[in-house]
């Protein structure tokens, strides 16, 4: 029952939310860029307006994917709020946002395929990280599942600066945000034009807005983790991390792929892995 | 018993007859009940011994014996004979000291031999066998019309000698289900020493000087594999006795590794691993249907066989450590360098060889964990990595090229192949199918056992993703509109790709089936434990599989209230949709091309490093057991 209901809760919650946070975001943008900004619901408005409008395709199978993408972000996510294994929580993140590189593949316009690409570039490179994630969970906590982690005495943080750090790292990426944002991101100075979001319009990119809000709930939910131990302490450490992201977004100008893949790739094995030996060794 | 060595003997007896089969439709019937034959015994070997635990059976094998020692004999003139036409005196000489070693072991010591137990069957034998007899079988049945294209259509100016290509197919099946049922290790390696010169002979089926060579190479380095089976052999005689398997591995388990070590050594080389990869990637000269057969049902799979029936023996110890580390390196660095792949049938041979890696990784570890892991991977791999193999056959025999890039807008031209191309590729690396099942479970066994191991499999699982992803993507993009090129496939080629999709799907959704009845016994005849996945896991996977399969019915909405207009292109569009007006007024045609990264993942720049570490692992490997 409380499994039903942490998942009824997460697909209802989630998106409003999200949403939310993301209106903040523009909002709080805006001031750094010493302008007023739009309303904190604006996104939602966005959304609604985007339901209203025509869509229109290059190839006309490429909405299928985007739904699917949304459809497995919302099981993701709710794989993951009422504390399931971890790894597979990972897992079914990945199948979800590949149905998503998959749909600016099959729109098969030049733009749309390099944001797939640099997509991927990113999975290539925060993968790894994510999974080492949960490998330090588990070494902390014994157990895959989210609900033992969660229940676990004393805050994780403590075993796991180095992963915590380097997942802040590419923390980034899953927002599409600076200086990370090269598959696609909301800013108008993007060189791809839309990047990997080009030819969707209407409702699929509506689609893709939404999933975006569920996505990032999702992730902030990974920062939580980390801080699980008190509820408190653990919600204002993940809007502080929220805001972190924001000002590095206005701070930072995009990298090139190349930067962006072997810098995480650096970051993970120092950071991740270093973090991973050390408790090895100190747990032996 | 019966039933073992109708399954060694059918094969070859099929082999020789097919040698005589001039007709070609004759032949084409012959295969094909052959290998349901083959696919019905190995399952009905399952039925029979469900129950059943471990099973050792005697024979009296004096006859048996001589008629080996025989066949090896010509066989080695054989080998003898070509290396020295061909200028080879490596294979000339490695043959030669393998000869002259038997010879003398024979001589001095064949009367003192008592062999207990000359064949064994377990549950892991059992699932050897269901996938040589099953997926082996497939690929002589696709190789019916492959071949025939080959000959009528690609290489005309190759004499047509499909007899002899058959004949050599069973000959390799017959040798493999020899490994499998062997528990003399003489006999084993008599076995192994067959596949090592069929896949010779395979390899080299072209005549092209490169196929020439290529082949050449894998001799090679499958000789020195047998070169130092041979000695493990004898080490293992010499000092304790005895020369049957089980007794090896139990020998094994109280510290004498040093047999242990030699014959994985012998697997190292067989499964390709680094350093001695090479021959595997250069065996892709030959058909299609020969790559399937090495890559996924035979040949490398011998490799992991046997030292994966060591495994119990390794873990814990330094040579385990050893094995674990070449394993883990070979899966990551080929993972990388099949980024920079674009040749379909290299991408798929460093994925195979990652995969071994993986295996050797599980091997080299030793837990129950691990062992349940690597039986996983043995299974889907093989299915999956056939299904591949065939699929890209078909589509170079259809679109004359077989280069990734070549192969945009497939989901056009050949919609059927490359649907059973797609479930194929997901299924070698995407939740919820058998792959990803796999490594999620070596990746919890190497969590358990040391998770610095684990690192290995994080990075490279992640190359893994980017390079399937992006040949997927390739496939479903579309930027000119080609015609049908699916027409006039023959059933004989088809109907093997149909049955192999079914299995990748089918596989995942009977995972906990397989683990139940098969992996898991075997895992507990070993270790007195075994361990299953959750159930909450399966049914969330099983939930997964539900949701991914109900993708194809959004094609019901195809073109359903949806504007079509032309890919943006700048705002320059002119002409067709796939054109721009470029500087000074040109038309330029639209070109997509997927990233290969060259610069960072070039094989000529990893490929050494890869070799590099490895050597070094083996020469330690042989330092530590000669302390």
């Amino acid at each position: 029952m409380k499994t039903f209901l942490m998942i009824l809760a997460y697909i209802i919650f989630a998106p409003v939310l999200g949403a939310v946070l993301s209106g903040l975001d523009r909002r709080v943008t805006a001031r750094m860029q010493s302008r007023v900004g739009p309303p904190i619901l604006q996104p939602i408005y966005d959304v609604l307006k985007l339901i209203q409008k025509d869509s229109l395709v290059v190839r006309r199978s490429q909405n299928f994917y985007v739904a699917f993408f949304l459809v497995f972000i919302i099981f993701t996510g709710s794989l993951f709020f009422s504390g399931k294994d971890l790894l597979l929580v990972i897992f079914a993140l990945t199948l979800a946002d590949i149905f998503f590189v998959l749909g600016g593949y099959k729109a098969s316009s030049p733009y749309s395929i390099i944001g797939a690409h640099r997509s991927l570039i990113q999975m290539m490179a925060y993968e790894p990280i994510i999974i080492l994630v949960a490998v330090g969970m588990y070494m902390v906590t014994k157990s895959f599942y989210v609900a033992d982690i969660v229940s676990h005495p004393g805050q994780i943080f403590y075993h796991l600066p180095g992963i915590f750090f380097s997942f802040l790292y590419i923390l980034a990426m899953k927002f599409s945000k600076s200086p990370f944002d090269l598959a696609y991101s909301h800013h108008a100075h993007q060189e791809l034009v839309k990047g990997l979001t080009t030819e969707f319009s209407g409702k699929s990119l509506a689609m893709i807005e939404v999933a975006h809000w569920y996505e990032n709930m999702l992730m902030l939910g990974f920062v939580w983790l980390f801080f699980a131990d008190n509820i408190l302490v653990g919600a204002a450490l993940t809007l502080a991390v929220y805001f972190f992201i924001i000002l590095v977004d206005n701070v930072f100008a995009r990298v090139k792929w190349e930067m962006a893949l072997m810098s995480s790739l650096l970051v993970g094995l120092l950071l991740g892995v270093g973090n991973i030996i050390v408790l090895f060794f100190i747990r032996r | 018993m019966n039933l073992l060595i109708f399954l060694i003997a059918f094969p070859a007896l099929t082999a020789f007859v097919l040698l005589f089969l001039k007709n070609d439709k004759i032949r084409a019937i012959t295969i094909t009940s052959a290998a349901a034959i083959l696919s019905i015994s190995s399952i009905a070997l399952l039925i029979i011994n469900f129950h059943q635990e471990i099973q050792y059976f005697s024979l009296e094998t004096h006859y048996i014996d001589k008629a080996m020692f025989f066949i090896e004999v010509l066989l080695t003139i054989y080998i003898f004979y070509i290396g020295w036409k061909y200028k080879k005196y490596i294979v000339s000489g490695l043959i030669s000291v393998q000869f002259l070693i038997m010879a003398f072991f024979e001589t001095k010591y064949n009367r003192d031999i008592i062999v207990e137990h000359v064949l064994l069957v377990d549950k892991f034998s059992i699932i050897m066998a269901i996938i040589i007899g099953v997926i082996g079988s497939l690929t002589c049945i696709y190789a019916i019309g492959y071949m025939k294209d080959y000959h009528s259509e690609h290489h005309k100016a190759l004499k047509d000698n499909r007899r002899f290509f058959s004949f050599l197919m069973f000959i390799f099946l017959s040798a493999m289900f020899g490994i499998i049922f062997s528990n003399n290790l003489l006999w084993l390696y008599f076995f192994w020493e067959i596949t090592t010169l069929s896949s010779f002979l395979l390899i080299g089926y072209n005549k092209t000087p490169e196929a020439r060579n290529n082949a050449f190479r894998a001799l090679e380095f499958n000789l020195l594999g047998g070169l130092a089976f041979l000695i493990g052999i004898i080490y293992l005689y010499r000092f304790y006795g005895v020369v049957e398997l089980d007794k090896a591995i139990y020998l094994g388990k109280l510290g004498a590794l040093v047999p242990a070590a030699l014959i994985s050594f012998a697997g190292l080389t067989k499964s390709a691993q680094m350093p001695f990869s090479s021959w595997l990637l250069g065996a892709m000269v030959a058909p299609t249907p020969v790559s399937a057969l090495l890559h996924s049902s035979t040949m490398v799979k011998a490799g992991v066989y046997i030292i994966l029936r060591f495994a119990s023996a390794l873990q814990g110890t330094v040579l385990g450590l050893i094995l674990a580390l070449i394993g883990g390196t070979t899966f990551l660095v080929t993972s990388l360098i099949a980024i920079s792949q674009s040749d379909a049938k290299k991408a798929l041979a460093y994925s195979t060889i990652a995969n071994l890696g993986l295996i050797v990784l599980c091997a080299g570890v030793g837990t129950y964990e691990a062992l349940w892991a690597a039986m996983l991977l043995i299974i889907f791999h093989a299915v999956t990595k056939c299904l591949l193999f065939l699929c890209v056959g078909a589509v170079e025999h259809r679109i004359h090229s077989r280069d990734i890039e070549d192969m945009s807008g497939l989901i056009i031209s050949m919609p059927k192949i490359s649907i059973m191309m797609q479930i194929g590729m997901v299924g070698m690396f995407l939740a919820p199918f058998g792959m990803l099942i796999s490594k999620w479970a070596v990746l919890k066994a190497l969590v358990d056992f040391n998770p610095l191991l684990a690192v290995f499999v994080i990075f490279g699982s992640s190359a893994t993703l980017f390079f399937w992803v992006k040949w997927l993507g390739k496939i479903i993009t579309v930027v000119n509109q080609e015609y049908d090129l699916e027409e006039g496939m023959n059933k004989t080629e088809t109907v093997p790709l149909y049955i192999l999709a079914f299995l990748t799907i089918g596989l995942c959704g009977l995972f906990p089936l397989v683990s139940t009845a098969l992996i898991q016994p075997y895992v507990m005849e070993i270790y007195g434990m075994t361990l299953a996945m959750s159930q909450g896991n399966i049914v969330i996977m099983t939930i997964m599989l539900a949701m991914v399969m109900l993708f194809p019915l959004s094609f019901i909405n195809y073109g359903k209230r949806v504007k079509v207009v032309d890919a943006y292109l700048g705002g320059a569009n002119i002409e067709t949709g796939t054109r721009f007006r470029g500087a000074a007024g040109s038309v330029k045609d639209m070109a997509m091309k997927n990233y290969y990264m060259e610069k960072y993942f070039g094989e000529k720049r990893l490929y050494r490093f890869g070799v590099l570490f490895c050597f070094i692992f083996i020469i330690s490997m042989f330092m530590v057991l000669v302390k």
